[in-house]
Protein backbone atom coordinates (compact mmCIF):
# COMPACT_ATOMS: atom_id res chain seq x y z
CA UNK A 1 0.00 0.00 0.00
CA UNK A 2 0.76 3.52 -0.59
CA UNK A 3 2.69 5.77 2.50
CA UNK A 4 -0.80 7.97 1.89
CA UNK A 5 -2.75 4.85 3.84
CA UNK A 6 -2.23 3.53 6.85
CA UNK A 7 0.18 0.87 7.05
CA UNK A 8 0.34 -1.72 9.78
CA UNK A 9 3.64 -1.93 11.18
CA UNK A 10 4.39 -5.71 10.41
CA UNK A 11 3.80 -4.32 6.42
CA UNK A 12 6.87 -1.72 6.62
CA UNK A 13 8.92 -4.51 8.95
CA UNK A 14 8.46 -6.69 5.86
CA UNK A 15 8.76 -4.65 3.13
CA UNK A 16 12.17 -3.23 4.99
CA UNK A 17 13.34 -6.90 5.35
CA UNK A 18 12.66 -7.66 1.43
CA UNK A 19 14.61 -4.93 0.01
CA UNK A 20 17.76 -5.83 2.05
CA UNK A 21 17.73 -9.57 1.08
CA UNK A 22 16.62 -8.14 -2.58
CA UNK A 23 19.95 -5.82 -2.38
CA UNK A 24 21.97 -8.70 -0.73
CA UNK A 25 20.92 -10.97 -3.65
CA UNK A 26 21.90 -8.33 -6.37
CA UNK A 27 25.31 -7.81 -4.92
CA UNK A 28 26.08 -10.70 -3.04
CA UNK A 29 28.26 -12.43 -6.46
CA UNK A 30 29.66 -9.03 -7.21
CA UNK A 31 30.94 -8.28 -3.95
CA UNK A 32 32.09 -12.43 -3.45
CA UNK A 33 34.11 -11.74 -6.97
CA UNK A 34 36.06 -8.86 -5.51
CA UNK A 35 36.74 -10.03 -2.22
CA UNK A 36 38.44 -13.47 -3.88
CA UNK A 37 41.09 -11.38 -6.08
CA UNK A 38 42.52 -10.68 -3.00
CA UNK A 39 43.31 -13.85 -1.53
CA UNK A 40 46.25 -15.68 -1.20
CA UNK A 41 45.41 -18.88 -2.80
CA UNK A 42 45.49 -20.58 -6.52
CA UNK A 43 41.67 -20.88 -6.45
CA UNK A 44 39.00 -18.73 -5.68
CA UNK A 45 37.57 -20.42 -2.99
CA UNK A 46 37.39 -20.18 0.62
CA UNK A 47 38.69 -20.45 3.33
CA UNK A 48 40.52 -17.21 3.47
CA UNK A 49 44.49 -17.21 3.15
CA UNK A 50 45.28 -13.65 3.69
CA UNK A 51 46.12 -10.82 1.33
CA UNK A 52 47.58 -10.27 -1.81
CA UNK A 53 47.52 -8.85 -4.83
CA UNK A 54 49.50 -11.27 -6.46
CA UNK A 55 46.47 -11.58 -8.97
CA UNK A 56 47.00 -7.85 -10.17
CA UNK A 57 50.71 -7.92 -10.15
CA UNK A 58 52.31 -11.75 -9.98
CA UNK A 59 54.97 -12.34 -12.34
CA UNK A 60 57.24 -15.11 -12.87
CA UNK A 61 59.02 -14.33 -10.06
CA UNK A 62 56.19 -14.96 -7.59
CA UNK A 63 54.98 -18.09 -9.33
CA UNK A 64 51.41 -16.70 -9.99
CA UNK A 65 50.35 -15.14 -13.50
CA UNK A 66 48.68 -11.19 -12.56
CA UNK A 67 46.25 -9.34 -14.65
CA UNK A 68 48.78 -6.90 -15.83
CA UNK A 69 51.29 -9.88 -16.78
CA UNK A 70 48.91 -12.27 -18.49
CA UNK A 71 49.19 -10.78 -21.93
CA UNK A 72 46.17 -12.89 -23.62
CA UNK A 73 43.73 -11.47 -21.35
CA UNK A 74 45.28 -7.55 -21.58
CA UNK A 75 45.04 -8.48 -25.57
CA UNK A 76 41.58 -9.58 -24.97
CA UNK A 77 40.75 -6.66 -23.12
CA UNK A 78 42.45 -4.26 -26.26
CA UNK A 79 40.01 -6.82 -28.79
CA UNK A 80 37.05 -5.76 -26.73
CA UNK A 81 37.84 -2.23 -26.93
CA UNK A 82 38.92 -2.06 -30.44
CA UNK A 83 35.31 -4.23 -31.11
CA UNK A 84 33.27 -1.89 -28.33
CA UNK A 85 35.02 1.09 -30.33
CA UNK A 86 33.84 0.58 -33.65
CA UNK A 87 30.40 -0.91 -32.42
CA UNK A 88 29.60 2.46 -30.44
CA UNK A 89 30.61 4.91 -33.50
CA UNK A 90 28.14 2.76 -36.04
CA UNK A 91 25.61 2.46 -33.37
CA UNK A 92 25.45 6.36 -32.75
CA UNK A 93 25.79 7.27 -36.37
CA UNK A 94 23.16 5.29 -37.46
CA UNK A 95 20.90 5.97 -34.41
CA UNK A 96 21.49 9.24 -35.23
CA UNK A 97 20.44 9.15 -38.76
CA UNK A 98 17.33 7.17 -37.71
CA UNK A 99 16.24 9.26 -35.03
CA UNK A 100 16.14 12.31 -37.50
CA UNK A 101 14.09 9.77 -40.37
CA UNK A 102 11.81 8.64 -38.03
CA UNK A 103 11.47 12.42 -36.51
CA UNK A 104 11.93 14.76 -39.24
CA UNK A 105 10.65 12.57 -42.31
CA UNK A 106 7.32 11.86 -43.80
CA UNK A 107 7.10 8.51 -46.53
CA UNK A 108 5.15 5.64 -46.98
CA UNK A 109 6.53 3.10 -44.96
CA UNK A 110 7.58 5.25 -42.37
CA UNK A 111 5.90 3.59 -39.41
CA UNK A 112 6.48 0.01 -40.99
CA UNK A 113 9.95 1.07 -41.12
CA UNK A 114 9.76 2.37 -37.23
CA UNK A 115 8.46 -0.96 -36.26
CA UNK A 116 11.50 -2.66 -38.07
CA UNK A 117 14.10 -1.04 -36.26
CA UNK A 118 12.67 -2.39 -32.90
CA UNK A 119 13.04 -5.74 -34.39
CA UNK A 120 16.57 -6.96 -33.54
CA UNK A 121 15.55 -6.89 -29.76
CA UNK A 122 13.43 -9.48 -29.51
CA UNK A 123 15.29 -11.65 -31.86
CA UNK A 124 17.60 -13.63 -29.86
CA UNK A 125 21.57 -13.15 -29.96
CA UNK A 126 22.40 -16.20 -30.72
CA UNK A 127 20.56 -16.20 -34.48
CA UNK A 128 21.49 -12.96 -35.27
CA UNK A 129 24.97 -14.32 -34.79
CA UNK A 130 24.42 -17.62 -37.09
CA UNK A 131 22.26 -15.40 -39.03
CA UNK A 132 24.62 -12.99 -40.01
CA UNK A 133 27.58 -16.00 -39.98
CA UNK A 134 25.89 -17.55 -42.74
CA UNK A 135 25.17 -14.42 -45.11
CA UNK A 136 28.94 -13.45 -44.42
CA UNK A 137 29.86 -16.86 -45.94
CA UNK A 138 27.56 -17.20 -48.50
CA UNK A 139 28.61 -13.88 -49.96
CA UNK A 140 32.51 -14.84 -49.48
CA UNK A 141 31.86 -18.37 -51.47
CA UNK A 142 30.14 -16.27 -54.14
CA UNK A 143 32.88 -14.03 -54.31
CA UNK A 144 35.39 -16.67 -54.20
CA UNK A 145 33.03 -19.06 -57.03
CA UNK A 146 32.66 -16.12 -58.99
CA UNK A 147 34.79 -13.48 -58.62
CA UNK A 148 37.83 -15.05 -57.70
CA UNK A 149 38.33 -12.76 -54.40
CA UNK A 150 39.09 -13.93 -51.31
CA UNK A 151 36.91 -11.62 -48.86
CA UNK A 152 39.16 -12.56 -45.56
CA UNK A 153 36.50 -9.77 -43.41
CA UNK A 154 33.38 -11.86 -43.98
CA UNK A 155 34.67 -14.84 -42.33
CA UNK A 156 34.27 -15.23 -38.74
CA UNK A 157 36.09 -12.19 -36.74
CA UNK A 158 36.19 -9.31 -35.83
CA UNK A 159 34.52 -7.39 -38.54
CA UNK A 160 31.59 -9.96 -38.19
CA UNK A 161 32.09 -9.37 -34.69
CA UNK A 162 31.58 -5.42 -35.03
CA UNK A 163 28.78 -6.08 -37.14
CA UNK A 164 26.81 -8.73 -35.41
CA UNK A 165 27.08 -6.31 -32.29
CA UNK A 166 25.93 -3.28 -34.32
CA UNK A 167 23.08 -5.15 -35.97
CA UNK A 168 21.04 -5.10 -32.29
CA UNK A 169 22.96 -2.14 -30.70
CA UNK A 170 21.42 -0.28 -33.00
CA UNK A 171 17.80 -0.53 -31.84
CA UNK A 172 18.99 0.77 -28.70
CA UNK A 173 20.92 4.05 -30.24
CA UNK A 174 18.04 4.54 -31.89
CA UNK A 175 15.36 4.42 -29.13
CA UNK A 176 17.83 6.57 -26.95
CA UNK A 177 18.00 9.08 -29.45
CA UNK A 178 14.52 9.33 -31.24
CA UNK A 179 13.27 9.85 -27.51
CA UNK A 180 15.26 13.01 -26.96
CA UNK A 181 14.76 14.57 -30.38
CA UNK A 182 11.12 14.12 -30.13
CA UNK A 183 10.86 16.47 -27.20
CA UNK A 184 12.89 19.48 -28.95
CA UNK A 185 11.30 22.40 -30.09
CA UNK A 186 11.52 23.37 -34.09
CA UNK A 187 10.70 26.82 -33.20
CA UNK A 188 14.58 27.04 -32.10
CA UNK A 189 15.65 25.90 -35.52
CA UNK A 190 12.99 27.81 -37.85
CA UNK A 191 13.97 31.09 -35.30
CA UNK A 192 17.59 30.27 -36.45
CA UNK A 193 16.89 30.05 -39.72
CA UNK A 194 15.20 33.47 -40.29
CA UNK A 195 17.98 34.79 -38.22
CA UNK A 196 20.11 33.64 -41.14
CA UNK A 197 21.65 30.66 -39.89
CA UNK A 198 22.84 27.68 -42.85
CA UNK A 199 21.86 24.50 -42.04
CA UNK A 200 25.37 23.38 -40.52
CA UNK A 201 25.41 26.47 -38.26
CA UNK A 202 21.81 25.20 -37.14
CA UNK A 203 22.72 21.80 -36.99
CA UNK A 204 26.33 22.43 -34.51
CA UNK A 205 24.61 25.35 -32.94
CA UNK A 206 21.35 24.54 -31.85
CA UNK A 207 20.71 20.63 -32.58
CA UNK A 208 23.88 19.01 -31.16
CA UNK A 209 24.23 20.75 -28.16
CA UNK A 210 20.38 19.45 -27.59
CA UNK A 211 21.25 16.68 -28.62
CA UNK A 212 24.42 15.76 -26.29
CA UNK A 213 22.97 14.37 -23.29
CA UNK A 214 21.58 11.36 -25.29
CA UNK A 215 24.69 11.10 -27.42
CA UNK A 216 26.60 10.69 -24.82
CA UNK A 217 24.41 8.54 -22.71
CA UNK A 218 23.84 6.23 -26.05
CA UNK A 219 27.26 5.70 -26.96
CA UNK A 220 28.20 5.38 -23.42
CA UNK A 221 25.08 2.26 -23.04
CA UNK A 222 26.27 0.75 -26.83
CA UNK A 223 30.02 1.11 -25.53
CA UNK A 224 28.91 -1.02 -22.20
CA UNK A 225 26.70 -3.43 -24.11
CA UNK A 226 28.96 -4.27 -26.87
CA UNK A 227 31.55 -4.95 -24.34
CA UNK A 228 29.51 -7.05 -22.41
CA UNK A 229 28.21 -8.98 -25.22
CA UNK A 230 28.59 -12.54 -25.50
CA UNK A 231 26.05 -15.10 -27.36
CA UNK A 232 26.13 -13.15 -30.86
CA UNK A 233 29.91 -12.29 -30.68
CA UNK A 234 30.39 -15.89 -30.10
CA UNK A 235 28.86 -17.35 -33.26
CA UNK A 236 31.22 -14.86 -35.09
CA UNK A 237 34.57 -14.87 -33.52
CA UNK A 238 37.85 -15.69 -34.98
CA UNK A 239 40.82 -16.12 -33.86
CA UNK A 240 40.85 -13.44 -31.46
CA UNK A 241 38.58 -13.68 -28.88
CA UNK A 242 37.15 -10.64 -26.92
CA UNK A 243 37.18 -10.48 -23.14
CA UNK A 244 33.98 -12.10 -22.50
CA UNK A 245 34.14 -15.42 -24.63
CA UNK A 246 38.43 -15.36 -23.28
CA UNK A 247 36.80 -15.59 -19.80
CA UNK A 248 34.04 -18.23 -21.02
CA UNK A 249 36.49 -20.70 -22.04
CA UNK A 250 38.76 -20.26 -18.95
CA UNK A 251 35.89 -20.23 -16.17
CA UNK A 252 35.30 -24.01 -18.03
CA UNK A 253 38.55 -25.15 -17.38
CA UNK A 254 38.89 -23.60 -13.67
CA UNK A 255 40.47 -20.76 -13.59
CA UNK A 256 42.59 -18.86 -10.96
CA UNK A 257 41.60 -15.37 -9.58
CA UNK A 258 42.98 -13.77 -12.17
CA UNK A 259 39.78 -13.69 -13.14
CA UNK A 260 38.12 -12.03 -10.54
CA UNK A 261 41.12 -9.32 -10.63
CA UNK A 262 39.97 -9.01 -14.43
CA UNK A 263 36.47 -9.16 -13.42
CA UNK A 264 37.02 -5.99 -10.45
CA UNK A 265 38.70 -3.82 -13.25
CA UNK A 266 35.47 -4.44 -15.25
CA UNK A 267 33.49 -3.46 -12.13
CA UNK A 268 35.75 -0.34 -11.54
CA UNK A 269 35.58 0.69 -15.61
CA UNK A 270 31.76 -0.15 -15.90
CA UNK A 271 30.94 2.38 -12.55
CA UNK A 272 33.55 5.36 -13.96
CA UNK A 273 32.13 5.10 -17.38
CA UNK A 274 28.45 5.48 -15.84
CA UNK A 275 29.64 7.97 -13.63
CA UNK A 276 31.02 10.14 -16.68
CA UNK A 277 27.33 9.58 -18.36
CA UNK A 278 25.68 10.54 -15.59
CA UNK A 279 27.74 13.64 -15.17
CA UNK A 280 27.13 14.57 -19.28
CA UNK A 281 23.64 14.35 -18.49
CA UNK A 282 22.91 16.67 -15.52
CA UNK A 283 21.94 19.83 -16.36
CA UNK A 284 25.38 22.66 -16.73
CA UNK A 285 24.98 25.11 -14.52
CA UNK B 1 10.41 30.94 -58.53
CA UNK B 2 9.19 27.02 -60.28
CA UNK B 3 13.16 25.99 -60.08
CA UNK B 4 14.07 27.11 -56.90
CA UNK B 5 11.31 25.57 -55.46
CA UNK B 6 11.83 22.82 -57.49
CA UNK B 7 15.39 22.51 -56.58
CA UNK B 8 14.80 22.39 -52.65
CA UNK B 9 12.48 19.46 -52.99
CA UNK B 10 15.38 17.79 -54.79
CA UNK B 11 17.26 18.58 -51.88
CA UNK B 12 14.97 17.75 -49.63
CA UNK B 13 14.40 13.74 -51.18
CA UNK B 14 17.96 13.95 -51.26
CA UNK B 15 18.44 14.30 -47.66
CA UNK B 16 15.31 12.29 -47.10
CA UNK B 17 17.58 9.22 -49.10
CA UNK B 18 20.84 10.09 -47.25
CA UNK B 19 19.05 9.54 -43.75
CA UNK B 20 17.00 6.71 -44.81
CA UNK B 21 20.45 4.62 -46.36
CA UNK B 22 21.93 3.94 -42.84
CA UNK B 23 18.84 2.18 -41.89
CA UNK B 24 18.15 0.42 -45.14
CA UNK B 25 21.76 -0.78 -45.07
CA UNK B 26 21.37 -2.13 -41.28
CA UNK B 27 17.94 -3.76 -41.29
CA UNK B 28 18.30 -4.92 -44.96
CA UNK B 29 22.07 -6.66 -44.66
CA UNK B 30 21.89 -7.34 -41.02
CA UNK B 31 19.13 -8.50 -40.40
CA UNK B 32 16.60 -9.52 -43.45
CA UNK B 33 18.79 -11.06 -45.63
CA UNK B 34 20.52 -13.16 -43.08
CA UNK B 35 17.31 -14.33 -41.69
CA UNK B 36 16.15 -15.17 -45.49
CA UNK B 37 19.55 -17.15 -46.47
CA UNK B 38 19.05 -19.01 -42.65
CA UNK B 39 15.68 -19.95 -43.77
CA UNK B 40 17.10 -21.11 -46.85
CA UNK B 41 19.73 -23.30 -45.05
CA UNK B 42 17.36 -24.97 -42.74
CA UNK B 43 15.20 -25.84 -45.55
CA UNK B 44 17.87 -27.97 -47.96
CA UNK B 45 19.74 -31.41 -47.46
CA UNK B 46 23.15 -32.04 -48.45
CA UNK B 47 23.02 -35.06 -51.08
CA UNK B 48 26.27 -34.86 -52.47
CA UNK B 49 29.74 -32.58 -52.01
CA UNK B 50 28.66 -29.34 -52.55
CA UNK B 51 24.61 -30.55 -53.52
CA UNK B 52 21.88 -29.59 -51.81
CA UNK B 53 18.04 -30.42 -52.79
CA UNK B 54 15.06 -28.70 -50.44
CA UNK B 55 13.79 -30.58 -47.83
CA UNK B 56 12.46 -30.72 -45.10
CA UNK B 57 14.80 -32.90 -43.06
CA UNK B 58 16.64 -30.78 -40.91
CA UNK B 59 12.92 -30.14 -39.46
CA UNK B 60 11.95 -33.98 -39.29
CA UNK B 61 15.47 -34.70 -37.37
CA UNK B 62 13.89 -32.51 -34.95
CA UNK B 63 10.97 -34.13 -34.51
CA UNK B 64 12.39 -37.23 -35.06
CA UNK B 65 15.14 -37.18 -32.03
CA UNK B 66 13.58 -36.93 -28.50
CA UNK B 67 17.22 -35.48 -27.50
CA UNK B 68 16.43 -32.57 -29.36
CA UNK B 69 12.55 -32.05 -28.54
CA UNK B 70 12.86 -32.80 -24.86
CA UNK B 71 15.88 -29.90 -24.90
CA UNK B 72 13.58 -27.54 -26.66
CA UNK B 73 10.97 -28.32 -24.28
CA UNK B 74 12.87 -27.90 -21.47
CA UNK B 75 14.34 -24.72 -22.17
CA UNK B 76 11.08 -23.50 -23.19
CA UNK B 77 9.60 -24.32 -19.83
CA UNK B 78 12.15 -23.56 -17.37
CA UNK B 79 12.64 -20.27 -19.02
CA UNK B 80 8.53 -19.62 -18.60
CA UNK B 81 9.11 -20.43 -15.06
CA UNK B 82 12.13 -18.21 -15.03
CA UNK B 83 9.92 -15.14 -16.21
CA UNK B 84 7.27 -15.82 -14.18
CA UNK B 85 9.63 -15.89 -10.67
CA UNK B 86 11.51 -12.67 -12.21
CA UNK B 87 8.28 -11.52 -12.34
CA UNK B 88 7.03 -12.34 -8.43
CA UNK B 89 10.54 -11.18 -7.21
CA UNK B 90 10.68 -8.03 -8.92
CA UNK B 91 7.20 -6.53 -8.37
CA UNK B 92 7.48 -5.55 -4.63
CA UNK B 93 10.58 -3.92 -5.42
CA UNK B 94 9.12 -1.72 -7.94
CA UNK B 95 6.51 -1.46 -6.27
CA UNK B 96 8.72 0.19 -3.33
CA UNK B 97 10.76 2.39 -5.99
CA UNK B 98 7.42 3.53 -7.68
CA UNK B 99 5.05 4.42 -5.01
CA UNK B 100 7.00 4.03 -0.87
CA UNK B 101 10.18 5.58 -1.11
CA UNK B 102 10.53 8.91 -1.78
CA UNK B 103 13.20 11.11 -3.50
CA UNK B 104 16.99 10.14 -3.01
CA UNK B 105 15.74 6.62 -1.58
CA UNK B 106 13.52 5.96 -4.68
CA UNK B 107 16.58 6.95 -6.86
CA UNK B 108 19.38 5.49 -4.61
CA UNK B 109 17.12 1.86 -4.85
CA UNK B 110 16.76 2.10 -8.48
CA UNK B 111 20.42 3.22 -8.75
CA UNK B 112 21.19 -0.37 -6.79
CA UNK B 113 19.12 -2.10 -8.84
CA UNK B 114 20.68 -0.93 -12.45
CA UNK B 115 24.15 -1.27 -11.02
CA UNK B 116 24.85 -4.96 -11.42
CA UNK B 117 23.84 -5.19 -14.99
CA UNK B 118 26.63 -2.43 -16.25
CA UNK B 119 28.48 -5.64 -15.78
CA UNK B 120 29.09 -8.37 -17.94
CA UNK B 121 26.95 -11.56 -17.22
CA UNK B 122 30.32 -13.51 -17.29
CA UNK B 123 31.33 -11.76 -14.23
CA UNK B 124 27.97 -11.98 -12.38
CA UNK B 125 28.46 -15.34 -13.18
CA UNK B 126 31.65 -16.14 -12.27
CA UNK B 127 30.49 -14.83 -8.56
CA UNK B 128 27.34 -17.66 -8.43
CA UNK B 129 30.34 -20.31 -9.19
CA UNK B 130 32.61 -19.26 -6.01
CA UNK B 131 29.48 -19.35 -4.40
CA UNK B 132 27.77 -22.34 -4.97
CA UNK B 133 30.41 -24.85 -6.24
CA UNK B 134 31.29 -27.80 -4.24
CA UNK B 135 34.30 -25.88 -2.82
CA UNK B 136 32.39 -22.73 -2.91
CA UNK B 137 31.47 -20.34 0.08
CA UNK B 138 27.83 -21.18 0.35
CA UNK B 139 28.68 -25.10 0.88
CA UNK B 140 31.33 -24.14 3.16
CA UNK B 141 29.46 -21.53 5.35
CA UNK B 142 26.33 -24.38 5.37
CA UNK B 143 29.50 -26.48 7.22
CA UNK B 144 30.44 -24.23 9.64
CA UNK B 145 27.05 -23.56 10.40
CA UNK B 146 26.56 -27.35 11.23
CA UNK B 147 23.45 -27.56 8.91
CA UNK B 148 25.30 -29.88 6.69
CA UNK B 149 28.18 -32.83 7.26
CA UNK B 150 30.26 -31.86 4.44
CA UNK B 151 30.28 -29.51 1.70
CA UNK B 152 27.65 -30.30 -1.06
CA UNK B 153 27.38 -29.24 -4.73
CA UNK B 154 25.31 -26.58 -5.26
CA UNK B 155 26.12 -26.34 -8.90
CA UNK B 156 24.90 -28.22 -11.83
CA UNK B 157 21.44 -28.33 -10.30
CA UNK B 158 18.33 -27.30 -12.34
CA UNK B 159 17.76 -25.04 -9.64
CA UNK B 160 20.63 -23.56 -10.04
CA UNK B 161 20.29 -22.53 -13.51
CA UNK B 162 16.89 -20.79 -12.64
CA UNK B 163 19.09 -18.84 -9.54
CA UNK B 164 21.19 -17.27 -12.25
CA UNK B 165 18.26 -16.57 -15.03
CA UNK B 166 16.45 -15.03 -12.78
CA UNK B 167 19.31 -13.27 -11.36
CA UNK B 168 20.36 -11.91 -14.94
CA UNK B 169 16.63 -11.24 -16.22
CA UNK B 170 15.72 -8.65 -12.94
CA UNK B 171 16.72 -5.20 -14.38
CA UNK B 172 14.82 -6.21 -17.78
CA UNK B 173 11.54 -6.92 -15.09
CA UNK B 174 12.22 -3.95 -12.70
CA UNK B 175 12.81 -0.89 -15.41
CA UNK B 176 9.41 -1.18 -17.22
CA UNK B 177 7.37 -2.25 -13.88
CA UNK B 178 8.76 0.68 -12.21
CA UNK B 179 7.86 2.75 -15.30
CA UNK B 180 4.16 1.98 -16.05
CA UNK B 181 3.62 1.59 -11.85
CA UNK B 182 5.04 5.71 -11.59
CA UNK B 183 2.20 6.60 -14.00
CA UNK B 184 -0.69 5.06 -11.66
CA UNK B 185 -2.05 7.64 -10.52
CA UNK B 186 -2.32 7.08 -5.61
CA UNK B 187 -5.45 8.89 -5.52
CA UNK B 188 -7.62 5.87 -7.41
CA UNK B 189 -5.71 3.59 -4.89
CA UNK B 190 -6.88 5.51 -1.76
CA UNK B 191 -10.39 6.19 -3.52
CA UNK B 192 -10.53 1.92 -3.62
CA UNK B 193 -9.09 1.84 -0.16
CA UNK B 194 -11.92 4.34 1.18
CA UNK B 195 -14.59 2.44 -0.62
CA UNK B 196 -13.58 -0.56 1.46
CA UNK B 197 -11.13 -2.33 -0.66
CA UNK B 198 -8.52 -4.17 0.45
CA UNK B 199 -4.94 -4.69 -1.03
CA UNK B 200 -5.64 -7.82 -2.96
CA UNK B 201 -8.72 -6.30 -4.01
CA UNK B 202 -7.07 -2.87 -4.87
CA UNK B 203 -3.62 -5.17 -6.58
CA UNK B 204 -6.31 -7.30 -8.67
CA UNK B 205 -8.64 -4.41 -9.83
CA UNK B 206 -6.13 -1.25 -10.36
CA UNK B 207 -2.93 -1.68 -10.16
CA UNK B 208 -2.71 -5.11 -12.22
CA UNK B 209 -4.64 -3.47 -15.35
CA UNK B 210 -2.79 -0.15 -15.10
CA UNK B 211 0.28 -2.07 -14.69
CA UNK B 212 -0.19 -4.48 -17.55
CA UNK B 213 1.39 -2.89 -20.75
CA UNK B 214 4.73 -2.97 -18.13
CA UNK B 215 4.35 -6.58 -16.78
CA UNK B 216 3.90 -7.73 -20.79
CA UNK B 217 7.11 -5.24 -21.64
CA UNK B 218 8.80 -6.90 -19.08
CA UNK B 219 7.68 -10.77 -19.28
CA UNK B 220 8.53 -10.28 -23.32
CA UNK B 221 11.73 -9.40 -23.16
CA UNK B 222 12.82 -11.42 -19.65
CA UNK B 223 11.60 -14.83 -21.60
CA UNK B 224 13.42 -13.58 -25.00
CA UNK B 225 16.19 -12.99 -22.94
CA UNK B 226 16.24 -16.30 -20.97
CA UNK B 227 15.08 -18.86 -23.97
CA UNK B 228 18.49 -17.08 -25.60
CA UNK B 229 20.94 -17.12 -22.93
CA UNK B 230 23.96 -19.30 -23.40
CA UNK B 231 26.58 -18.48 -20.46
CA UNK B 232 24.49 -19.33 -17.39
CA UNK B 233 22.74 -22.42 -18.08
CA UNK B 234 26.04 -23.57 -19.70
CA UNK B 235 28.27 -22.50 -16.52
CA UNK B 236 25.89 -23.07 -13.81
CA UNK B 237 24.27 -26.02 -15.57
CA UNK B 238 27.53 -27.72 -16.21
CA UNK B 239 27.88 -29.51 -19.26
CA UNK B 240 24.59 -31.62 -19.64
CA UNK B 241 23.03 -28.16 -18.98
CA UNK B 242 20.19 -28.94 -21.73
CA UNK B 243 20.40 -25.33 -23.11
CA UNK B 244 18.86 -25.29 -26.64
CA UNK B 245 21.07 -22.26 -27.27
CA UNK B 246 23.92 -24.71 -26.43
CA UNK B 247 22.40 -27.40 -29.22
CA UNK B 248 22.62 -24.67 -31.83
CA UNK B 249 25.93 -24.06 -31.52
CA UNK B 250 27.24 -27.39 -30.74
CA UNK B 251 25.47 -28.13 -34.88
CA UNK B 252 26.76 -24.68 -36.51
CA UNK B 253 30.48 -24.53 -34.51
CA UNK B 254 31.63 -27.73 -33.16
CA UNK B 255 29.32 -30.17 -35.91
CA UNK B 256 29.73 -27.27 -38.59
CA UNK B 257 26.49 -28.67 -39.50
CA UNK B 258 25.04 -25.22 -40.41
CA UNK B 259 21.63 -26.55 -42.21
CA UNK B 260 20.55 -28.54 -38.92
CA UNK B 261 22.11 -25.55 -36.98
CA UNK B 262 19.30 -22.99 -38.80
CA UNK B 263 16.59 -25.19 -38.52
CA UNK B 264 17.30 -25.39 -34.51
CA UNK B 265 17.58 -21.41 -35.05
CA UNK B 266 14.59 -21.03 -37.20
CA UNK B 267 12.76 -23.15 -34.23
CA UNK B 268 13.61 -21.04 -31.75
CA UNK B 269 13.43 -18.05 -33.58
CA UNK B 270 9.68 -18.96 -33.65
CA UNK B 271 9.10 -20.22 -30.03
CA UNK B 272 10.34 -17.13 -29.21
CA UNK B 273 8.05 -14.87 -31.53
CA UNK B 274 4.83 -16.42 -30.77
CA UNK B 275 5.47 -15.99 -27.56
CA UNK B 276 5.99 -12.32 -27.97
CA UNK B 277 2.60 -12.21 -30.17
CA UNK B 278 0.53 -14.49 -27.30
CA UNK B 279 1.96 -11.59 -24.54
CA UNK B 280 0.74 -8.72 -26.42
CA UNK B 281 -2.30 -10.42 -27.66
CA UNK B 282 -3.09 -11.28 -24.04
CA UNK B 283 -2.26 -7.59 -22.75
CA UNK B 284 -4.03 -5.96 -25.96
CA UNK B 285 -0.90 -4.33 -26.67
CA UNK B 286 1.25 -3.16 -30.01
CA UNK B 287 4.45 -4.05 -30.37
CA UNK B 288 5.56 -0.23 -31.14
CA UNK B 289 4.26 0.71 -27.99
CA UNK B 290 5.71 -1.89 -25.41
CA UNK B 291 9.01 -1.91 -26.97
CA UNK B 292 9.10 1.83 -28.00
CA UNK B 293 8.44 2.81 -24.51
CA UNK B 294 11.71 1.55 -23.13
Amino acid sequence: MIPSLPRPAWLRGATALYVAAFLAFLFLPLVIVSVFAFNNAPYPAPPWQGFTLDWFFGNDASGRVGLFQDGELLGSIWTSCVVAVWVTLLSVLAGFANALLIERCEFRGKQALSVMMLVPLVIPGVILGISILSFASQIAQFAQDHLHLDLRMLRPGLPLVVLGQFSYIATIATLTLRARLSRFDRTLEEAAQNLGASRAAVLRTILLPYMRPALIGSAAIAFLMSFADFNTTLMLVGGRAPLTVLMYGRMHEGATPVLNAVSLFLMIGSALLALAMLRGRAPRR
Amino acid sequence: MNGAAAGSRRQALLRQGLLMAPALLWLGLLIVLPHVELAVLSLREQVGPRHYVPSLAQYRTFFAEPEYWHVFLRTAWMSAAATLITLLIAFPIAWVIAKIARGRAATLLFLACLIPFWISETVRTLGWMILLRQSGVLPALLVKLGITAAPIEMLYHDSTIMVGLVYTSMLFMIVPLVSSLESLDNSLIEAAYDLGAGGFAVLRRIVIPHAAPGITAGCIVVFMLTLGNYITPTLLGGKNSGWFTEQIYTQFITRFNWEQGAAFGFLLLALSTAMVVIGLRLAGQRFGDVMGSR
